[in-house]
């Protein structure tokens, strides 16, 4: 066999070789993921089953019509739970993102006394675990009466937010050069107009992603969530799940059919804007 | 069309001082270079007069209107910036029609504009890309098309030039000299590169550290510098600056060689005056091959060796010792020299300078 053919071989070898990996690696991170939608279409004694079954034998949506049925009969009150959800992510996200917004362009753009200590201040409190938070903040919001409220979970969550959104949008803004401002103002804008003509269409990218992380955060958060909500006026998704848990049982189908519900509304989200997130990852090649 | 006036324009960071009350008087049309090495204050200058800057002292009038407080826009005046700054999410055609954009013209106002301006710079054909599919010649073309659109006062040129290689840069050189022709308008353009004030400007100002050393046509700048600094700043390659001191009709250099003094300057110095003697490499050269070959009428001629040579083709810079160190002269239709020759030279010396080795001052005035 001469060199070339062998050559050729070789690279055919690792190309197939590759692929092997990338489909082991992609069956391990997904695996969770179709095992919670496999679950929730069968019933409990396959779940529970020893060894595993991994082929299952029979799948119904019992699970999801028993879900909607209403309480009584084995519902629970998801559409309240996912409007909670629904409100106090999205409501947060908002003012999260507008905050890192100006957040961000200051540090980005502007020089003033304490910057640096003030930035750093910011990161430590992401080293304070959320959970460690959670009864001096019950204490706190019970107090003030705002416990098992959307105002009191919005503020928590905006406040767990806001330093990761600075932190990301503030990269996004040093990225877009201040030449281009610069122009605007002379083509005619006002520092105002500058921002949202030049400066904020170009850090869009990082906008988009700093939200969909916040919203993913807030969606998913649970350990605040179950100490701060008591009832259907303010309970989320993740605090719902728990509903599934009796005092002697734990009905795993029911749990993970609330689970897809869970994902599904995330995972749509998260597709709509992973164009914006690509583009944010290779928005440093834009060269001003 | 305006006139641009600075008066006792100050620049202070905190407590540092970066431009020092300069005054400037530019004419209505005129295109004016400001030149010096970096840090010297001229971008600062500029970007002052574009309102970029807030100034720290003085007052900066356009066209009779003090601006001193205006923001960027409410001055009419259009800037080029060294990284061209297109606004890369838009078209050329819309990045071309922004400022009209936002002022509001009407879209057949703004079409009208922007075809005009493209057809100035031959942009046509790139009218409907982005800028990151152009080359950079091309940014360039639409950052000057992006500041004639707007029909402004005053052109600001932000050293335009420097990002581009070489050859596009005598290219786009001609091309802004061929642009204030058709436009006629006031141009400010900084550039530390001298060669592209000296062809383009119609006066230069060469600044040093926040002050203004001289400001004259190219012509004035080369042939009567008024400091030591301009002497060795404009003119490539460099003057030929080296101290010596007066005595006796002499200039006595520190190495023990010494030149006649030249008789310009006899009543204009004394004896144990310190100074800086100042010769071109054109006024400097081998005999017979000099600009002047034959009409100099002071000329000192010396036998000098040569240290090295740098053929250019029609011509050759020699580099001669002379008083310890290498001094550089112009030899126009070169012939073959090597190192260690020894070889006629001719100093011009009706075409030399004296500066104070004190103030910097030429002597001449």
């Amino acid at each position: 066999m001469d060199e070339n053919a062998s050559a050729r071989l070789t690279r055919r070898a690792l190309t197939v070789a590759h692929r092997v990996g990338l489909f082991l690696a992609m069956l391990l991170i997904c695996l969770p993921g179709i095992w919670i939608v496999l679950s929730s279409l069968r019933p409990t004694v396959e779940i529970m089953a020893k060894p595993p079954v991994w082929i299952p034998q029979q799948l119904s949506f019992d699970a999801y019509i028993a879900m909607f049925s209403g309480i009584g009969k084995g519902g629970i009150p998801v559409l309240d739970y996912f409007r909670n959800s629904l409100i106090i992510s999205v409501s947060s996200t908002l003012i999260a993102v507008a905050i890192g917004m100006a957040g961000g362009y200051a540090f980005a753009r502007y020089r003033f006394r304490g910057k640096s200590g003030m930035f750093l201040g910011l990161m430590l409190t992401r080293t304070v675990p959320g959970i460690a938070m959670s009864l001096p903040l019950f204490f706190v919001y019970a107090r003030l009466g705002i416990i098992d409220t959307h105002f009191g979970m919005i503020l928590a969550y905006v406040a767990l937010n806001i330093p990761f959104t600075i932190w990301l949008i503030d990269g996004f803004f040093r990225q877009v050069p201040k030449d281009l401002a610069e122009a605007a103002q002379i083509d005619g804008c006002t520092r105002w107009q500058a921002f949202w003509q030049v400066e904020f269409p170009l850090a869009r990218p990082g906008i988009a992603s700093a939200a969909i992380f916040a919203f993913l955060t807030c969606w998913n958060e649970f350990a605040l969530a179950s100490q701060l909500t008591r009832s259907v006026n303010s309970k989320t998704l993740p605090v719902g799940l728990l509903d599934y848990t009796a005092e002697f049982t734990i009905d795993w189908r029911g749990m993970c059919a609330l689970a897809v519900v869970m994902i599904i509304p995330a995972l749509t989200l998260t597709y709509i804007v992973q164009k914006h997130l690509v583009g944010g990852l290779t928005s440093g090649a834009v060269k001003g | 069309m305006a006139t641009v006036s600075l008066k006792r324009l100050t620049k202070r960071y905190g407590n540092m001082e970066i431009v020092h009350g300069i005054d400037l008087e530019i004419a209505d049309r005129e295109f004016i270079a400001l030149v010096g090495p970096s840090g010297c204050g001229k971008s600062t200058t500029l970007r002052m007069i574009a309102g970029l800057e807030d100034i720290s002292g003085g007052t900066i009038d356009i066209g009779g209107r003090v601006v001193n407080d205006l923001p960027p826009r409410s001055r009419n005046i259009s800037m080029v910036f060294q990284s061209y700054a297109l606004y890369p999410h838009m078209t050329v055609r819309e990045n071309l029609g922004f400022s009209l954009k936002i002022a509001g013209a009407a879209k057949d106002d703004m079409d009208r504009r922007v075809a005009e301006a493209s057809a100035i710079l031959g942009l046509d054909e790139l009218l409907e890309r982005r800028p990151s599919q152009l080359s950079g010649g091309q940014r360039q073309r639409v950052a000057m098309g992006r500041a004639i659109v707007r029909d402004p006062d005053v052109f600001l040129f932000d050293e335009p030039l420097s990002n581009l290689d070489a050859k596009l840069r005598t290219q786009m050189r001609t091309e802004i000299k061929k642009l204030h022709a058709k436009v006629k308008s006031t141009v400010i353009y900084v550039t530390h590169d001298q060669v592209e004030a000296m062809t383009l400007a119609d006066r230069i100002v060469i600044m040093r550290s926040g002050y203004i050393e001289q400001v004259g046509t190219p012509d004035e700048v080369f042939s009567r510098p008024a400091t030591r600094f301009v002497a060795g700043f404009i003119g490539s390659p460099p003057m030929n600056l080296h101290e010596a001191t007066v005595s006796d009709s002499k200039l006595v250099f520190s190495g023990g060689d010494s030149l006649p003094l030249p008789g310009q300057f006899k009543s204009k110095t004394a004896a144990g005056d310190k100074v800086v003697f100042g010769i071109r490499p054109d006024d400097f050269y081998p005999t017979g091959h000099g600009l002047s070959s034959g009409g100099e009428t002071e000329v000192h001629r010396v036998e000098l060796p040569v240290s090295i040579t740098e053929p250019l083709g029609n011509e050759t810079l020699v580099f001669a010792e002379f008083n310890g160190a290498d001094w550089v002269s112009r030899m126009l239709n070169p012939k073959p020299l090597k190192a260690g020759d020894r070889i006629g030279m001719s100093f011009d010396l009706s075409r030399a300078h004296l500066f104070s080795a004190e103030t910097g001052k030429s002597l001449r005035n």
